[in-house]
């Protein structure tokens, strides 16, 4: 939660400048733009975002609790992404998911302390035929074991 | 020009725009729902209101509450096939809502008193079967102080940013618009306690009864140009004056 105090309003309302104010139709594409600037949605930037394009807050939390792409937890500085898919599933996708979250004490979805990185899953990316896969900040890293990924994960502090 | 067709075998007609399901309750058919209200949008949320509609040639089960109404077509509101289609959609409601009275008895006119699913893993609201008509209701009266959250099996009824919104008023009427009355409110002779707050009673200066949370009171008045002493007496005091009112000129 000490993420969302330090939240600068002034950054919320640059993001917010670059969209027409009072247009609903908006609001995707807002939330898009709000998230690549925190990595998440922080509370207090949906609610600013809310009142700008005048759009009730409870229309706008529904929209981003719907969609699986918006976060409304703090997200780390790497996100490493587990495809979970049928072919990555037999080809050892859970020993990833287990030893990255063993190496950096994190469950599915969580986040180390340090904010450094989150840990997530996806159904299927369609590279099936590069199972395991994982997904480091979007580079695609196939054929993925245990002992590859302590060389992927490398550069990322723990903590 | 009236829309005219046919519901039954029986002639029938309606205003452009009109859904079949308010048209039909209006001529006299009954047809059962449970998330519809004349007075908020229809979602077809339930799948209770379940009809068949013929035009021409072609026929389909549809929900008549968001069906607009068509020239020529022939609805059909019991058959066999509809009343096998209702029942399953209400055994799959009583597995969300076991024991919500109002759906345990329309199950059991369709025959149905064990759902052969459930119990349903997620559902913090017990017996909600996320019609809406809350969130409708709700949005409908201007407050937007509900919504759904997430979706898919994770879908519930909740409050934006899961915390209590500064723009509900207490007026209930989320509460008194659930068909499986699921939506936990308790009031006390001052206090309204509903989605985490507590709001205060006016009382009536005659006889003290609570009539309307203040919240709600002041937001009346500022938005419909009430009196401001409107809800200082109850509705029934506010009755037994205006009828000795009346006695004092008669006699």
């Amino acid at each position: 939660m000490t993420a969302a105090k330090t939240i600068d309003p002034k950054r919320i309302d640059r993001v917010l400048a670059r969209h027409p104010q009072g247009k609903p139709t908006a609001l995707v594409n807002l939330l898009h733009d709000l998230q690549a600037e925190f990595r998440y949605l922080p509370e207090l930037a949906m609610e600013k975002a809310a009142s700008y394009l005048n759009v009730p807050n409870g229309q706008l939390f529904r929209v981003a609790t719907f969609y699986e792409s918006f976060h409304l937890k703090p997200r780390g500085k790497h996100i490493a992404t587990v495809c979970t898919g049928t072919a990555c599933h037999v080809r050892g996708a859970p020993k990833l998911t287990d030893h990255i979250s063993r190496e950096f004490e994190i469950p599915v979805g969580g986040t180390t302390k340090n904010m450094e990185l989150t840990l997530e899953t996806v159904n299927c990316v369609g590279a099936c035929a590069l199972g395991p896969l994982l997904i480091l900040d979007g580079e695609y890293h196939g054929n993925m074991s245990p002992a590859k990924l302590d060389r992927t994960l490398k550069t990322i502090k723990r903590g | 020009m009236p829309i005219r067709f046919k519901i039954n075998d029986v002639a029938v007609e309606a205003k452009p725009g009109e859904g079949l399901l308010d048209v039909a309750r209006r001529n006299g058919f009954s047809i059962p729902s449970l998330c519809h209200l004349e007075s908020v949008p229809a979602i077809g949320a339930c799948r209770i209101c379940l009809v068949e509609v013929r035009r021409g040639r072609r026929s389909k089960l549809t929900t008549s509450c968001n069906y607009e109404v068509l020239d020529g077509i022939e609805v059909s509101t019991d058959s066999p096939e509809i009343r096998r289609h209702r029942a399953m959609n209400l055994e799959l409601l009583l597995a969300r809502a076991p024991s919500s009275e109002a759906i345990r008895k329309l199950a059991a006119q369709y025959g149905v008193s064990q759902p052969r699913f459930g119990p349903i893993k997620y559902n913090p609201l017990p017996n909600c079967i996320l019609c809406e008509l809350c969130v409708r209701a709700c949005t409908e009266l201007g407050h937007h102080a509900l919504t759904t959250v997430g979706r898919g099996d994770r879908k519930r009824i909740g409050l934006p940013f899961n915390k209590p919104a500064d723009t509900c008023v207490g007026c209930g009427a989320c509460a008194s618009v659930c068909p499986t009355h699921c939506i936990p409110m308790t009031d006390t002779l001052t206090k309204r306690a509903i989605w985490g707050q507590k709001h205060d009673f006016v009382r009536c200066s005659e006889c003290g009864a609570p009539v309307i949370t203040k919240k709600h009171r002041d937001h009346a008045i500022a938005t419909k140009g009430l009196p401001e002493d409107y809800y200082d007496v109850c509705q029934s005091c506010k009755q037994i004056a205006t009828s000795q009112r009346f006695a004092a000129i008669v006699w």
